[in-house]
């Protein structure tokens, strides 16, 4: 019992899973090619490994973005923090600085944007649409700030091994995010945190009648989604070795907004599924890679990502449901 | 005499934020008049209002459906859409610019709509519902052409020179229709039962609904007036830079907002001014211009002020708000 704790995960997640393997499934038909997965001098190549790699950035960013989305709330900064964060990295590697050091710069930095986050919203009552929209909106000019207006190329080969490399064949930054991913899953559902987290999205003020630290929820929330921006600021910055403050984490809020949401995270808050946001960040990866695959330029592959997410928003909405549990009721009887 | 001085006191304290942004504008334009030589003159004060003409016309619809405690985050993408859409019509159709325009209007207003009926309908969040609207219609814009066209059309030409001289004041075109909207947007929101009913809904939807106010035909039209007004903004910037462009307006949503904000309106609706709109517009406008007279000072200081003025304005906002 990894994952699914109970019966009701179990169905809600399915339904992502349904349309990524469908996804899947149309794509092996059109191409044969699309599933092969080939040893290549030790290292694992394939259009699967490539999504797996290709949605690792976004995915993170999801994972911080799901327990901010559980507790009613959304953090609209996450693409300028991955901007800030990979500044950071270019100019500390620049001076010299330990890897290991620049590393944990970037992700403090994260944490720091995302603390600042959770004071405005939990404490000063902010609504979190407008409290991360100040930090969206200056934090891109903070990191142009950070390096100057100028694309820093950074050359640490080891640093490039974040994003890039592989780890007994296997890439390594999907493996790192998916490790990130099982232990957050251990830690708010192996403890009560999740269910403060969810008591917090259902109901603020009875959870505060109840006793718990409502605010203190919410900022450690906030602080965890930043942390994990900047640390996927350093997987963008390590993948295309340079820190671009000007497209580095661009529309990634989106993104990871629509992964969660997709992956069957109540946008209302109140409910949160870790392993929902893994698949739906692959399906969108999976989708856009298909548009790809078509021909489709890139800059029309959004037109689909919106249909998506407002055929997945229409089915989440209680009325459609109704309508078709009525449906299959009316069918059963039949 | 007395209840005179009460009245005009207490329509300070109702209007605080407006008479605070007032303040605000002035001391900006103050300053830069003082550090930099020009500034103080008609020609940039004009352009403060022509420069910004399509985020300011944008601006105005933001207000509207902010009143009403939503949000639209699909302007900036509606406005690439339209204007590209416009100038393909005109210039591989050859439709006449103006058919090209209701064309424009329509498919603006339609997706407005549609936002509006998923939104009110199923009872969909506004901010999610929006930002599909975004990657729709900039997909749609980037599908149409990837690459910017040019509008050479001897109408377009004759409007965007036209322009009208008042005193020592030269407004052009861009400006004229910014101030068009503003003042349509000002009548709609404080002098019809549409714009009352709006500020009802965004101060507090159960009771407006309790009331018996037309909260659903409101909620749905002030998305479709939006999106016309987001096609409006886009066929002032064919006309401001001659052509239609896919790209145009990339987050022009989150400027749009923060100057509403900065207007003094409440994101959490229900309570704003549109006179606070074109004040915010005007801050707005005052800082660019400033940064771009310094010359020395790079973009990206625009970035980082505006944040800081939105953090400003918020915070002052919780603090207004508090003792209610």
């Amino acid at each position: 019992m990894t994952f699914g704790e109970t019966k009701r995960e179990a169905r809600l997640v399915a339904w992502p899973l349904a349309g990524l393997l469908s996804l899947l499934v149309l794509n092996a038909l059109f191409d044969p090619a699309f599933l092969k997965i080939t040893l290549l001098e030790g290292h694992f190549y394939g259009v699967p490994v490539d999504i797996l790699t290709q949605s690792a950035r976004t995915m993170l960013v999801s994972l911080g973005m799901t327990l901010v989305i559980a507790t009613g709330g959304v953090d609209l900064s996450v693409g300028s923090v991955v901007a800030i964060a990979g500044a950071v990295c270019a100019v500390m590697l620049q001076d010299g600085q330990a890897l290991s050091l620049t590393i944990a710069a970037a992700v403090g930095i994260g944490a720091l944007a995302g603390g600042i986050n959770g004071l405005l919203v939990a404490r000063l009552g902010v609504q979190p649409i407008v409290a991360t929209l100040i930090l969206m909106v200056a934090g891109r000019g903070l990191a142009q700030l950070i390096v100057g207006g100028q694309v820093i190329i950074i050359t640490s080969s080891a640093f490039e091994f974040i994003s890039n490399g592989f780890v007994l064949g296997v890439p390594f930054a999907p493996v790192l995010v998916l490790a990130l991913f099982v232990a957050t899953h251990f830690v708010v559902r192996r403890t009560a945190l999740g269910l403060f987290v969810e008591a917090v999205g259902d109901n603020e003020t009875a959870s505060r009648f109840a006793g718990l630290a409502v605010a203190r929820i919410k900022t450690l929330v906030y602080l965890f989604c930043g942390a994990c921006a900047g640390l996927s600021g350093v997987l963008v910055a390590a993948n295309i070795k340079a820190a671009d403050s000007y497209r580095a984490g661009e529309n990634m809020e989106l993104d990871a907004i629509f992964a969660v949401v997709v992956g069957g995270t109540a946008l209302t808050g109140g409910r949160f599924l870790i392993l929902g946001t893994v698949i739906g960040a692959l399906l969108i990866q999976t989708l856009t890679t298909t548009m790809y695959n078509l021909g489709v330029p890139p800059a029309v592959a959004p037109v689909p990502k919106a249909l998506l997410i407002i055929a997945v928003s229409l089915l989440q909405s209680e009325k459609v449901g109704r309508w078709l549990r009525g449906l299959f009721k009316k069918g059963a009887v039949a | 005499m007395i209840g005179a001085l009460t009245r005009r006191t207490s329509w300070i304290r109702r209007n605080l934020s407006l008479v605070v942004t007032a303040a605000i504008f002035v001391l900006l334009f103050g300053l830069a008049s003082q550090f930099y030589d020009g500034f103080f003159s008609t020609p940039v004060f004009v352009s403060l209002l022509s420069d910004n003409a399509f985020l300011g016309i944008a601006a105005v619809g933001m207000t509207l459906v902010i009143f009403s405690g939503g949000i639209d985050l699909s302007v900036g993408a509606v406005i690439g859409f339209t204007s590209i859409l416009i100038a393909t019509l005109i210039q591989e159709h050859h439709l006449s610019p103006v058919l090209a325009w209701l064309v424009g209007m329509l498919a603006g207003t339609g997706l407005g709509t549609s936002m509006g009926l998923l939104i009110h309908c199923f009872r969909l969040p506004p901010f999610l519902i929006t930002l599909a609207g975004m990657f729709l219609a900039r997909g749609l814009g980037f599908w149409i052409s990837t690459d910017s066209v040019g509008i050479a059309h001897e109408f377009y030409g004759r409007i965007s020179a036209y322009e009208i001289t008042l005193g020592s004041m030269v407004l052009p075109a861009s400006a004229l229709m910014l101030l068009a909207v503003l003042a349509a947007g000002y009548v709609i929101a404080h002098h019809t039962r549409f714009g009352r009913t709006l500020l009802a809904v965004g101060g507090n939807e159960q009771s407006a609904l309790l009331m018996g106010l037309p909260l659903g035909g409101a909620k749905i039209a002030v998305y479709a007036l939006n999106g016309f007004c987001a096609a409006l903004a886009g066929i002032v910037a064919t006309l401001y830079t001659g052509s239609g462009n896919p790209g145009m307006g990339i987050g022009l949503e989150l400027d749009a907002i923060a100057i509403v904000v900065i207007g003094g309106t409440l994101l959490t609706g229900g309570r704003g001014h549109m006179l606070g709109t074109l004040l915010g517009i005007l801050i707005f406008a005052t800082i660019q211009a400033a940064i771009l007279f310094d010359g020395r000072l790079s973009s990206w200081w625009m970035r980082i002020v505006v944040g800081s003025l939105l953090l400003v304005f918020i915070l002052l906002q919780r603090m207004l708000l508090r003792p209610r």
